[in-house]
């Protein structure tokens, strides 16, 4: 039946929702902030949460970053050598891993890896009221499981993006020098020469770093806010990898338009 | 009922989402004693529960608990009267990241700067009174239904708190485990010198071990009075109620049209 008063309600409601949502996730961002000082009272759940979403994410990383690494090099030599400039085929590759590849690949692994992980656990825990015991503990749940957890992926991520970054270099390498045999001396001089440790290596480390607030923000959340029943948390998990994703990309955007204008 | 009062409840009302849950509540619950609240699923008990300990906000009414008023206190203020509180949740929901010890040890660990010997001595004793020292190394996903329900009990005497709270103790319990949790409930009260609050459907437990009984329904209190008082009510819900009558004050069937109509409205369509 078409009815256009009950789709402008629908619409309506689905509208003051989105906005309700979006200011209940401004103020549990602003409560993780306020809450943050737990991380230096409670070290060891922050080391324990470092080693969750960091050390157990290296092996997706660095496999990825290397097989990213070996396409670059193949793809870049297959272009550089029509203008006969494959000795700069170590500058394509650094570049591109440092300013983009590295923090934006490494960014969606971490959402999909860690990211998932800790909607799905801080979901479980609200799941089987293990938060509100705590609560009831008079132990605050925000600064317990909450804190550490946003705490350990923003540390993770620009380390991983860093690993990513490199191992992706060390594939370029491999496929560029030892199979293909592009100059060992011209790839890493021209690299050298090249890459600006401010412009291009402290930029994709800025720009992991706002990966790994905006990922670890919405994984949390997504976990504290999910449904307390299966289907709940399993959508939950999803909206986190989604949201994760469009977050990274649309805030790429807007960082490499801020950062990156030409002139060094 | 003369003793001294622990918890007054007084006018407690309590809406959710713009539907009244409580409707006018009336409690006493003296010092000393163990509660029961007893109603169909879904009247309320484990709201009013939630609203003594301080994690809800009651629309109108009063909650006082040994003199103090839950429901104008600040979160501070709750988060200190919650350390004299222990609350038992339906499934125990112990943390499934920490071993039994670590389980009953975080309050302790929380809110007190006990040495680590000392904290081991104190966690050995709470796990022996539920009888699971045996179990200190398992992790919460290796105990059974009814172990793990006394491992949180465990947890939620650590501190020794004065009011303790159980939400549904019974549920989803064996015969066998269900008489070990209800005579743990007498006997940590009885020997912690606590007072015991606990909501339940299960009434013949219940009748063996508590002092006083409530009864919910619609939000208010029908019914209450000793067991023995409750065993030969003549009140209808009461007597629906202990002996499990389908059909009575509580009806079987949910509100509808007559079952004719909604048949013969599809013989209508066709």
């Amino acid at each position: 039946m078409f009815n256009p008063l009950a789709i402008l309600r629908s619409l309506g409601s689905l509208v003051v929702n989105k906005i309700a949502r979006l200011g209940h996730a401004s103020r549990f961002s602003l409560a993780v902030l306020l809450n943050s000082g737990a991380i230096l009272r409670r070290y060891p759940l922050t080391l324990r949460e470092i080693w969750f979403s960091g050390v157990l994410s290296l092996i997706i990383i660095l496999v990825s970053g290397l097989f990213v690494g070996l396409v670059l090099g193949l793809q870049g030599y297959e272009i550089l050598q029509r203008y006969g400039s494959a000795d700069a085929l170590g500058t394509v590759v650094a570049l591109s891993l440092l300013r983009e590849l590295g923090p934006v690949v490494a960014g969606l692994l971490f959402a999909s890896r860690a990211g998932s992980a800790i909607t799905a656990e801080i979901g479980l825990m609200k799941t089987t009221e293990q938060l509100k015991a705590m609560d009831m503990m008079a132990v605050d749940p925000v600064a317990r499981v909450v804190v550490p957890r946003f705490w350990g992926g923003v540390i993770s991520m620009p380390l991983l993006a860093a690993m990513f970054s490199s191992m992706g270099i060390f594939g370029g390498w491999f496929i560029g020098v030892v199979l293909i045999g592009v100059d060992d001396g011209s790839f890493w001089a021209q690299m050298q020469d090249a890459v600006d440790f401010r412009y291009d290596v402290w930029n994709g480390f800025v720009k992991s770093f706002v990966f790994g607030v905006a990922v670890a923000l919405i994984a949390v959340f997504e976990g504290y806010d999910a449904d307390p029943t299966a289907e709940g948390v399993s959508r939950a998990i999803t909206r986190t990898v989604v949201t994760s994703a469009l977050a990274i990309l649309a805030l790429d955007f807007v960082l490499t338009s801020f950062m990156f204008r030409g002139t060094p | 009922m003369s003793d001294e009062i622990l918890v007054d409840i007084d006018n407690l009302q309590f809406d959710y989402g713009g539907k009244p849950v409580l409707q006018g509540v009336n409690m006493r619950i003296p010092k000393g004693k163990v509660v029961a609240i007893m109603g169909g699923s879904g009247c309320g008990k484990t709201t009013l529960l939630r609203c003594i300990g301080g994690q809800l906000r009651p629309s109108a009414g009063k909650i006082d608990v040994d003199g103090q008023v839950i429901n104008e206190m600040s979160r501070s203020q709750i988060f200190a009267m919650r350390r004299r509180m222990g609350m038992l949740f339906q499934f125990g929901a112990l943390f499934t990241d920490l071993s039994v010890f670590e389980n009953v040890a975080f309050p302790l660990r929380e809110h007190t700067r006990l040495p680590e010997a000392m904290i081991r001595d104190l966690v050995l004793m709470k796990l022996q009174a539920v009888g699971l020292r045996g179990a200190k190394d398992l992790m919460p996903n290796s105990l059974s239904g009814g172990m793990a329900r006394r491992v949180a009990l465990a947890r939620a005497i650590a501190l020794d708190p004065s009011l303790i709270m159980y939400d549904e103790p019974f549920t989803g319990l064996d015969p066998i485990s269900l008489g070990v949790i209800g005579q743990l409930i007498r006997r940590l009260n009885d020997a912690l010198g606590a007072t015991s609050i606990m909501v339940t459907h299960d009434v013949q437990e219940s009748l063996l071990i508590v002092d006083y009984i409530y009864f919910i329904s619609g939000g208010q209190v029908v019914a209450e009075g000793t067991p023995d008082e409750i065993r030969h009510s003549r009140d209808p819900f009461v007597h629906q109620f202990v002996y499990a009558e389908a059909d009575g004050p509580v009806p079987f069937h949910l509100k509808a049209p007559p079952i004719l109509d909604d048949l013969l409205q599809e013989v209508g369509r066709v």
